[in-house]
């Protein structure tokens, strides 16, 4: 059980991991922009980007959570933190989900609720992205 | 069951749990068929899930079952095997013109189109589109209909038929056209001339209807909204959701009426001239909002869309707004009830029977965005002195069942002056014939 302890305090998360997180918060941010402008202008095609944008981070999220929780499953990493960072993702990943299926209404019947998770989601994004490349970096042995 | 909720919810239910689950699915809607007829129609407050309801068709062959009619008439397929059966037209001769097609060309501009553009496409035909006409005949008037003829093909889906003089009028999906057509003819001798260009960018509610004058100086022309709300944007609505006056020898055109959401059948009444129409309203508040109907055309009237409905019910979904066209909106004058989806409409006949002498038939395709499904049939609303008088009546039923198999769904429906009322199906792809039982 050494080597298996040694390997956990050690290691970073994978690259393709840390693509999956990286990817998500700007797309998420994105979203948010374009609530924004389209709150401000009311032109639709800003809702229209900001569904597909939500889509997309929904994807990354997806997989980095899926990722989080494998590595979960397989005990190398349970620990606190890590536990807390697959929440977060979590709770990311539920947020962006409701917030897509807002977006789907038609119009403005999308807001305000809509920016509302969008602000909500970019949040948790930013967290869940912190902590996990604060907490454990990237990489293989250091 | 081909319905939203339950797809998603068994998707979700695998990630999450189902308590997670039944948060999604739109819980404590009034779905109970109100008091939704005539002119005062009682109208909730909007009300929307995180889902929309969609409960879709679920399409069955008719095999030896036919759709059901009052007592006294009987009903006949004349035709079947067709391309998307949508309007028909009577001829002077009894010949049954039929036009054939699906149109739109709206792509998918969210994620959500994707997803319901599927689920909606499960309930309808898989048969591609005709594009044409096709004729029927009876020589012997024995009602069966012999003898069938491609009148003209290669036109981009065809829906409004009128028929002034030698001047046959159809209009496509982009373009009105007019055919030269001589009593007997079953084929059209040449390619149609163009008399105007029609509103087809994006095309979402691509159905061109079609009615002449009295006397036949003028043709309307019935132009859907390309959206559900405003959805794909204020400049698409642009020349759209509205009733146009076209010249029929000009081709010059002009903004009858405006704020019709979906008008997908004209006609004029007998004897006054007025124009009507049957219009399809906005979906996605709720299943009992808002009632589709049947209504006068009123010249240079404002009948609400985007901004209001039924009158000055404005709908928040819609920005920027726009109080003072929310002031200047009427009101139709008769509710057919939400989600309906009428298509077909003409003025009856007294050929057809004491009953149904005055009124029109009203062909309802069905509904989508409801967990208890409305439509699927055809109905009469009794008229008195010009005026819509009591509530519909069921004409010709039994196109869906209980759990939910649908052989049928009406669209045109069409009276022929010799005691036949001739009713399109688009999901079958019959030509149904509906007549009163003479008794010897």
């Amino acid at each position: 059980m050494t080597t298996s302890d040694i390997r956990t305090v050690g290691r970073g998360l994978h690259p393709v991991h840390a693509v999956l997180l990286g990817g998500m918060f700007p797309l998420f941010l994105g979203g948010l922009l374009s609530d924004l402008a389209y709150a401000s202008s009311y032109q639709i095609q800003w809702t229209n980007f900001a569904s597909w944008l939500i889509v997309g981070g929904l994807v990354f999220s997806g997989f980095a959570l899926l990722w989080s929780i494998i590595e979960l499953i397989r005990a190398d990493r349970r620990r606190g933190q890590f536990l807390v960072f697959t929440l977060l993702l979590f709770a990311t990943w539920v947020v962006g989900f409701f917030n897509s299926l807002t977006h789907a209404k038609d119009a403005w019947s999308a807001m305000p609720m809509g920016l509302i998770l969008s602000v909500i989601g970019v949040l948790l994004a930013c967290a869940s992205t912190w902590l996990g490349f604060a907490k454990f970096g990237v990489g293989g042995e250091r | 069951m081909k319905q939203l909720p339950a797809h998603v919810r068994a998707g979700a239910g695998l990630m999450l749990s189902a308590a997670f689950a039944t948060l999604l699915s739109a819980c404590g809607k009034s779905d109970a068929n109100p008091d939704q007829y005539g002119a005062e129609p009682q109208l909730p407050a909007p009300e929307r899930g995180l889902l929309p309801s969609m409960k879709i068709a679920e399409p069955t062959p008719w095999g030896n079952q036919k759709p059901v009619v009052p007592q006294g008439y009987a009903i006949s397929a004349i035709a079947s095997d067709l391309k998307v059966p949508r309007q028909t037209l009577v001829l002077p001769n009894g010949d049954i013109l039929i036009a054939e097609g699906k149109g739109g060309n709206a792509k998918p501009l969210k994620p959500k189109d994707l997803i319901a553009g599927y689920i909606k496409s499960k309930g309808t035909t898989s048969v591609k589109s005709g594009d044409r006409l096709t004729l029927l005949r009876d020589a012997d008037g024995d009602g069966v209909y012999e003898t069938r003829t491609v009148y003209a093909d290669k036109l981009n889906a065809p829906y409004g038929l009128a028929l002034v003089g030698n001047n046959l009028y159809v209009a496509n999906q982009d373009a009105l056209v007019r055919f030269n057509y001589r009593e007997g003819d079953t084929q059209a001798g040449q390619p149609p001339v163009k008399v105007t260009d029609l509103p087809s960018e994006i095309n979402h509610h691509w159905t061109k209807a079609l009615a002449a004058s009295a006397d036949g100086r003028f043709l309307y022309v019935g132009i859907g909204s390309n959206s559900n709300i405003t959805e794909r944007g204020m400049t698409g609505e642009i020349d759209r959701a509205m009733v146009w006056e076209v010249n029929a020898e000009t081709g010059a055109r002009r903004n009858y009426a405006t704020g019709l959401r979906n008008p997908t059948a004209l006609t004029i009444q007998p004897g006054s001239g007025q124009l009507w129409a049957v219009v399809n309203e906005r979906d996605e508040i709720g299943p009992n909002l808002v009632p589709d109907y049947l209504t006068t055309v009123k010249e240079g009237a404002f009948y609400g869309w985007p901004y209001s409905y039924w009158g000055q019910n404005v709908d928040e979904r819609v920005r920027p707004q726009d109080p003072q066209k929310v002031a200047s909106a009427i009101k139709p004058d008769y509710a057919l009830g939400s989600h309906v989806a009428a298509l077909g409409l003409d003025f009856s006949e007294p050929a057809m029977g004491p009953k149904f002498a005055d009124g029109v038939f009203i062909g309802e395709h069905g509904s989508w965005n409801r967990d208890n499904p409305v439509g699927y049939k055809v109905v009469f609303v009794p008229f008195r002195d010009g005026r819509p008088n009591g509530p519909p009546v069921d004409f010709v039923t039994g196109f869906r069942d209980a759990d939910g198999k649908t052989r049928g769904r009406p669209v045109g429906v069409t009276v022929d002056p010799r005691g036949a009322l001739i009713v399109a199906d688009d999901l079958a792809n019959v030509i149904w014939r509906v007549t009163p039982v003479k008794v010897p």
